[in-house]
């Protein structure tokens, strides 16, 4: 068992900091590949990690309210977590002193369950929610509503929400993804710790599979319709595609985003059974497309174009016109892209008998007025898929560009 | 009721073996930790004398059935445990013990007295209460806990007359407010071994064998039944036990490091036990008991704040800022000379009041550490 301690020496890293971190950074031969030694995602970037990333396992996320009135209180606990976050993902204790190095008769700052865990590609995303900005009755909380993004403006209501408002939305947003489902719940819990008295937990969601691929490296991965999903997801090979519809680019809103993303999570609970005894051709035609190869309908390979004009023998589309992947499709939502790396998730059942599940959608984008908005849209309002899904948590976070160095810490461009 | 770790448990649980981490330990006392080999008959421990000051026990539990290992005090008084010591594992226990003679226990499968042994105690290694601002907050939380087991014992009196007499009304209303000194001074009550749990066990939680009695018994009576009739012989007893622990607690004089730990312990009563009804499910009277607990909590902070202020002024500022918050938050539920019932708060409430928990505890939790520390 390699310890965590000793997995970081390895990378050469050395003690503890984001000084460290930045070190084992430039052992990388890509920005976001873990590091083919110690497993650890450079934390430091001009983006921040844990969106183009190859989309890792396991997912542990978190929405926090902010419960203190104290600007410097807040700005305190952002940069105490980005040191901790720097320190994590390069498979360190949360803390400075460690889960077992400190006194006996302190608490130890870190709570140890990962110890002797390598990175196993951590990251830690963080995303700030438009009631961040302003209250929800127009208070401007901590002097930042003027510097609010356009595109953080609150989403609309989609047709057929059954929102849950205590799942939903939250001032900060963090997303820790591993490929160790215990390194992940690590990250979020001594975060949440660190934060007590500042922040509070409003809601958190576990994911455990992947359900989209943000390499081509990667396999698509399956929904727990059984469907491979995200096939046609950006991917970190496709530069000029990431720039047109994922990063913030300057003049798009104020410059503290530049380089940022903007974040849309959605929990979508699917009744299972009900799509379980469905036909496979029904299934199929809601999707638009084979359940085994992953094809659109009327074509062959997974990757193949839809022929959305293409017309069967009885003289209805082969693809229906209710179909999610046509709905959904970049052709039907003017060119709309967006860099999905949603989760399973299996919350027990409910009570009913039914398992409680789903997907935890996760979306990173330019603009979500161009990009999520407009394709829920038009999917809440037609898709057959309905029938077998409820959104029942939502939330939009802008998530800053990347932490470049020791003095630099989450949202430091917005709160300076 | 409190969880079963006893807060004069000093006690550090030391990185499991098992995980092999080989990190630094806590700096062990001259000579190193008393090796204990625990087996499911026998109770090894390395050394029967040791000097004054913190001792080290190493438990290796080398049998089949999971163990736990105490120091104990004439009269069985806890001084120090470790708890759920699976086979195969190590695990150590740190303890401050002043010159004396004490027992040692394993207690295989987790029953009965255990396997006992003797320990001596020599020698005058500097106690932490050499510090002279350290035996003066000792001796300050001494008076507070006189002046609160006074009228602990006056009140219980009155409690037990009224059951007595049967008059339901009054018993009921003077239930929370009796309740308020024992719950000041819990930390204290629960260093006596059996005396908390009988005093202030909840019904699942009484042993097998063991009558359901004490405080949560008469509240049962009181709001489930409505009636005192069956509770006389209940209430008799636990003047009985409460007069007991009053004169044990005020022979007892607590260490800074306890007082710290209680500190903590009860904003982890809080936490654990009033925030979520638990406590007082029958009359939903948690929050005089929240109130109670904090002011416990107050108290005990108060007592070491002279050496607070000289070793971490920041802190003590965060801590006046965070008591000062549960006080403003549960002072939203003040209702006439008392409180609100639990059943009456919302969810947002209770939510509300965590948050303000947990913004204290956290820095509470460092008070040890810093009175720890040598001057």
């Amino acid at each position: 068992m390699v310890s965590r301690r000793r997995a970081l020496t390895l990378a050469g890293a050395g003690i503890a900091g984001i000084a460290g971190t930045a070190a084992a950074a430039r052992h990388l031969t890509t920005d976001d590949a873990p590091d083919p030694v110690t497993g650890a995602v450079a934390f430091t970037g001009a983006h921040q990690a844990g969106i183009v990333t190859a989309a890792q396992d396991r997912l542990h996320f978190v929405a926090f309210d902010v419960v203190t009135k104290d600007r410097d209180r807040l700005v305190k606990v952002l940069k105490e977590w980005t040191a901790a976050a720097a320190r994590m993902t390069a498979g360190q204790d949360a803390g400075e002193i460690g889960a077992v190095a400190g006194i006996p008769e302190a608490p130890p700052d870190d709570t140890g369950e990962a110890i002797g865990l390598p990175p196993s590609a951590l990251t830690i995303t963080a995303g700030f929610g438009p009631t961040l900005f302003r209250a929800a009755d127009g208070q401007d909380r901590f002097g930042l509503a003027a510097r609010m993004p356009e595109a953080l403006a609150p989403l609309p209501a989609f047709t057929g929400d059954t929102l849950d408002a205590a799942l939903s939305g939250g001032d900060i947003a963090i997303q820790a993804c591993a490929n160790d489902p215990q390194v992940a719940v690590h990250a979020i819990r001594n975060l949440a710790r660190i934060g007590m008295g500042v922040v509070s937990v409003r809601w958190s969601q576990l994911g455990f599979g992947r359900t989209a691929s943000t390499s081509t490296g990667q396999a698509t991965p399956r929904n727990l319709f059984g469907f491979k999903d995200g096939t046609r997801n950006l991917k970190a090979e496709e530069p000029d595609l990431l720039r047109e519809h994922l990063w913030v680019q300057p003049g798009d809103g104020p410059d503290w985003m530049t380089g940022g993303s903007y974040l849309v999570t959605r929990k979508i609970r699917m009744l299972i059974e009900t799509w379980d005894r469905s036909p496979l051709a029904e299934q199929e035609a809601i999707m638009g497309r084979l359940k085994g190869s992953g094809a659109p309908l009327g074509r062959t390979g997974e990757f193949d174009e839809p022929d959305f004009q293409a017309v069967g023998a009885d003289g209805e589309p082969v693809i229906p016109d209710i179909a999610h992947v046509r709905l959904a499709h970049p052709d039907t939502n003017n060119g709309a892209r967006m860099l999905r790396r949603g989760y399973n998730f299996v919350d027990g059942s409910d009570g009913l008998g039914r398992l409680d599940a789903g997907l935890f959608f996760i979306a990173y984008q330019r603009d979500p007025r161009k990009a999520f908005i407009p394709v829920q849209r038009s999917l809440a309002g037609r898709d057959e898929l309905n029938e077998y899904i409820r959104h029942v948590s939502s939330g939009l976070f802008a998530c800053p560009p990347g932490v470049t160095g020791s003095g630099d810490h989450w949202g430091s461009a917005l709160f300076a | 009721m409190r969880s079963p770790y006893r807060l004069i448990t000093l006690v550090t649980v030391g990185s499991l073996a098992a995980c092999g981490s080989g990190g630094p330990d806590a700096a062990p006392p001259a000579g190193g930790p008393i090796a204990v080999a625990a087996s499911d008959s026998s109770c090894e421990v390395a050394k029967t004398s040791v000097d004054a000051g913190t001792s080290v026990f190493a438990i290796t539990n080398k049998g089949q059935k999971v163990t736990e290992f105490y120091v104990y005090a004439p009269g069985d008084r806890v001084m120090a445990e470790v708890e759920n010591i699976a086979p195969g594992l190590s695990r150590n226990l740190h303890v401050e013990l002043p010159a004396g003679t004490y027992e040692t226990a394993c207690k295989p499968g987790m029953i009965g007295k255990g396997i006992r042994g003797p320990l001596t105690v020599s020698g005058s290694a500097a106690p932490l209460t050499d510090d002279a601002a350290l035996l003066a907050a000792t001796e300050s939380y001494s008076r507070y806990v006189k002046s609160q087991t006074a009228a602990l014992e006056e009140k219980t009196a009155e409690f037990v007359a009224t059951v007595k007499a049967g008059d339901v009304a009054k018993a009921k209303a003077l239930f929370p407010t009796t309740r308020t000194y024992w719950e000041r001074i819990e930390p204290v009550a629960e260093i006596f071994g059996d005396l908390d749990p009988r005093i202030d066990g909840r019904e699942e939680v009484t042993e097998e064998g063991l009558v359901f009695g004490g405080f949560h018994r008469i509240e049962k009576d009181l709001w489930v039944d409505g009636s005192a009739a069956k509770s006389g012989p209940v209430a008799d007893q636990l003047l009985a036990d409460v007069k007991e622990i009053v004169q044990k607690a005020n022979a007892e004089k607590l260490s800074p490091l306890q007082l710290a730990n209680g500190a903590k312990a009860l904003l982890d009563e809080v936490a654990s036990g009033k925030i979520t009804g638990e406590e007082d499910r029958y009359s939903h009277t948690d929050l005089w008991d929240f109130n109670a607990n904090i002011d416990g909590s107050k108290a005990a902070i108060a007592a070491l704040r002279p050496v607070l202020e000289e070793r971490a002024p920041e802190l003590v500022k965060t801590l006046d800022t965070e008591f000062a918050n549960v006080d403003a938050t549960l002072a939203k539920h003040r209702a006439g000379d008392g409180w609100k019932l639990h059943n009456e708060l919302s969810q947002a409430d209770l939510k509300e009041l965590t948050d303000a928990i947990n913004a204290l505890a956290e820095p509470i939790s460092q008070v040890a550490a810093v009175v720890a520390k040598k001057a």
